[in-house]
């Protein structure tokens, strides 16, 4: 089994890798671009999904771990930069698993207090956080402040994106798939029956919590390696709105659904760049006119494989 | 030293009393429905613009600034009254008894429809609020500054704000208003049309974000369509920090929240004014999460 997995492993970043050149020759580089955020979109929607979908915690602040995972792995490899290895793959790889690191140790820190509260408090606490990070952030003159942090090396390619989504996506799924998932999902059900039945209700959530804010630093190192160029303006509440648009769009605690998502709501606005100026009131509409019809989201708890084992079923 | 004191005590009011008057329709709204209206500040913002407009179409009828001030007020009450109701309608009453979380999702997105719909109507350029009265001082001397704006704006809150006590202590339409906040379906077995209280809640509440939009052109003229969000969220702290449901709560919430503002941006850095409202959120959550005057519910199983 062992050997099996490895093998996988390896199949999935040799096909990533190929995939990558090929891409790099035969595709304009704005299709590139699209592509590698939606990847980007992906992580982040899986990511929020663990708390929003999974644990059934409301929080509006995505957008502020993001926002962490970019600046502290932008600060490895531009401002602080101690050797040239930072500038290659692999350090800016590492700068990222640290940016990702310090947007988990953000999320124990905003979630320890936070995750007391419930529902619209918690929306509008995690809202609040994600905005004091940006601030502060703002106000931090040595990454350039409100003039943003230019000449970060643009390492994240479609290579390190997408080998990042299945990172995300198996660790997710394995997460989901152990007790401690099983423990996350009870809290969503119902937190008494759950807390009667033994289950640390508050330690649940702060290890989804923070698991989702590690992946949502990836992200954020992600995305800022591969604009290179990232500003506060980048991480505002619209960012964390749309992070939620693409959890609700795909269906709460549906990891395939959150991928789904993130791959919709990135592409959407492109798509509809026809209609320019309208796309931004079509977008909320679609939003508005999902809760009134599908208030579950498009594929509700289910993951998207389980649809079709259903239909063949029955 | 203590006139740079009372200066910004005269700047918080001034500012407090429009937030208060918006923190007041998040908190009459989460008292009756007990969800998040995200879409109150938008509605804010759109009065702010019909304001504007009416201005430009009603100045040259009327000549006397008094009259022209109160009927733009007005106006622009009346037409946040029917934005805010047909939200209602279409939005938020299809998904009465829904799950919390989906109700919060729709506000947040009927939010988004009315900012970039505003970004296509109004363009996303800031537009200046015309001057309705012509800016005096009040006060002479001492370099302490007290315009009449600032006056008009404390007075006309706190005329809204009396007239709304009024209504909710003394009527019974406010007696309806308050039983159905404190058990919704309690109060429709006991005969009150709970639909129609929710549509005059969200009539009183936009419409004292029409006037409220009015009181913060005259104080900032310079208005575009993402106006709504921050001071939107600024307002919604005041009405958590006085303690949401709470009338008197979201009165004084938005005064502090005004003061605290004014005295961020002297001693500290003008930087920090949009987080000082969230730092004040946090906090008042963290230890005391009902709110100044609000009351703690425990959830029973």
């Amino acid at each position: 089994m062992k050997v099996f997995q490895s093998a996988i492993l390896i199949a999935v970043v040799g096909i990533l890798y190929s995939v990558n050149y090929l891409l790099e020759d035969m595709v304009n580089p704005y299709v590139i671009r699209v592509i590698v955020n939606c990847g980007i979109g992906m992580i982040l929607a899986m990511s929020l999904n663990l708390v929003n979908g999974c644990a059934g915690q409301f929080s509006l602040g995505h957008a502020g771990f993001m926002a962490v995972g970019a600046y502290t792995s932008a600060t490895l490899t531009t401002v602080l930069a101690l050797s040239p290895f930072f500038k290659t793959d692999v350090g800016v790889g590492c700068a990222i698993v640290t940016g990702g690191v310090a947007a988990a140790l953000a999320g124990y820190l905003v979630g320890l207090p936070s995750l007391r509260l419930k529902g619209d408090y918690l929306a509008i606490v995690t809202l609040g956080f994600g905005e004091i990070i940006r601030i502060i952030f703002l106000n931090i003159e040595d990454v350039g402040g409100a003039r943003g942090l230019p000449g970060i090396p643009p390492r994240a390619n479609f290579f390190w994106v997408y080998l990042w989504v299945v990172i995300t996506f198996m660790a997710l799924l394995r997460l989901l798939r152990s007790s401690y998932g099983r423990a996350i999902l009870s809290v969503r059900e119902n937190e008494i029956a759950a807390e009667s039945m033994g289950v640390d209700i508050s330690k649940y959530k702060i290890v989804a919590f923070v698991v989702s804010s590690f992946f949502a630093g990836i992200a954020g190192g992600l995305f800022a390696h591969f604009q290179s160029f990232i500003d506060p303006n980048s991480f505002v509440f619209n960012k964390s709105v749309e992070a939620v648009i693409m959890v609700v769009m795909g269906g709460m605690g549906s990891l395939s659904g959150a991928i789904f998502g993130g791959i919709i709501v990135t592409l959407l606005p492109e798509l509809l760049r026809v209609f320019e100026q309208y796309r931004m009131v079509i977008f909320p509409l679609i939003l508005i006119i999902l809760m009134l019809v599908r208030p579950m989201g498009l594929f509700g708890h289910k993951e998207i494989w389980e649809l079709f084992k259903k239909k063949a079923s029955s | 030293m203590l006139q740079a004191f009372l200066q910004n005590i005269i700047n918080g009011l001034a500012q407090g009393s429009v937030y208060a008057l918006v923190a007041l329709g998040y908190t009459m709204v989460y008292g009756v429905l007990q969800f998040i209206n995200f879409a109150h500040s938008d509605i804010f913002m759109l009065g702010a613009f019909s304001g504007y407009y009416l201005a430009k179409w009603l100045s040259p009828a009327i000549q006397n600034p008094m009259l022209l001030m109160v009927s733009i007020i007005l106006g622009s009450m009346a037409f946040c009254v029917a934005v805010g109701l047909t939200v209602e309608r279409i939005a938020y009453r299809p998904l009465r008894g829904a799950p919390r979380l989906n109700v919060l999702i729709t506000a947040i997105g009927v939010s988004l429809f009315l900012e970039n719909l505003g970004q296509i109507i109004f363009g996303a350029d800031p537009q200046v609020f015309p001057a309705l009265i012509p800016t005096r001082s009040l006060l002479e001397g001492d370099g302490l500054v007290l315009n009449n704006i600032q006056l008009t704006v404390v007075l006309v809150s706190l005329i809204l704000m009396g007239v709304l006590h009024w209504i909710v202590r003394h009527t019974k339409l406010g007696i309806a208003m308050r039983a159905v906040s404190f058990d919704i379906e309690v109060a429709n077995l006991m005969g009150i049309p709970t639909d129609t209280i929710i549509i005059f809640t969200f009539t009183i509440g936009s419409s004292l974000a029409g006037a409220a939009s009015i009181l913060y052109g005259l104080s900032y003229p310079k208005i575009e369509p993402l106006l709504g969000m921050m001071i939107g969220l600024k307002a919604f702290v005041a009405a958590v920090f006085g303690g949401i449901g709470s009338i008197l709560g979201a009165a004084v919430g938005g005064i502090v929240l005004g003061l605290a503002e004014s005295f961020t941006v002297y001693y500290i850095s003008s930087t920090f004014r949009d987080a000082i409202a969230f730092g004040i959120l946090i906090l008042i959550l963290l230890f005391r999460p009902a709110g100044l005057f609000g009351t703690f519910r425990r959830e029973k199983v």
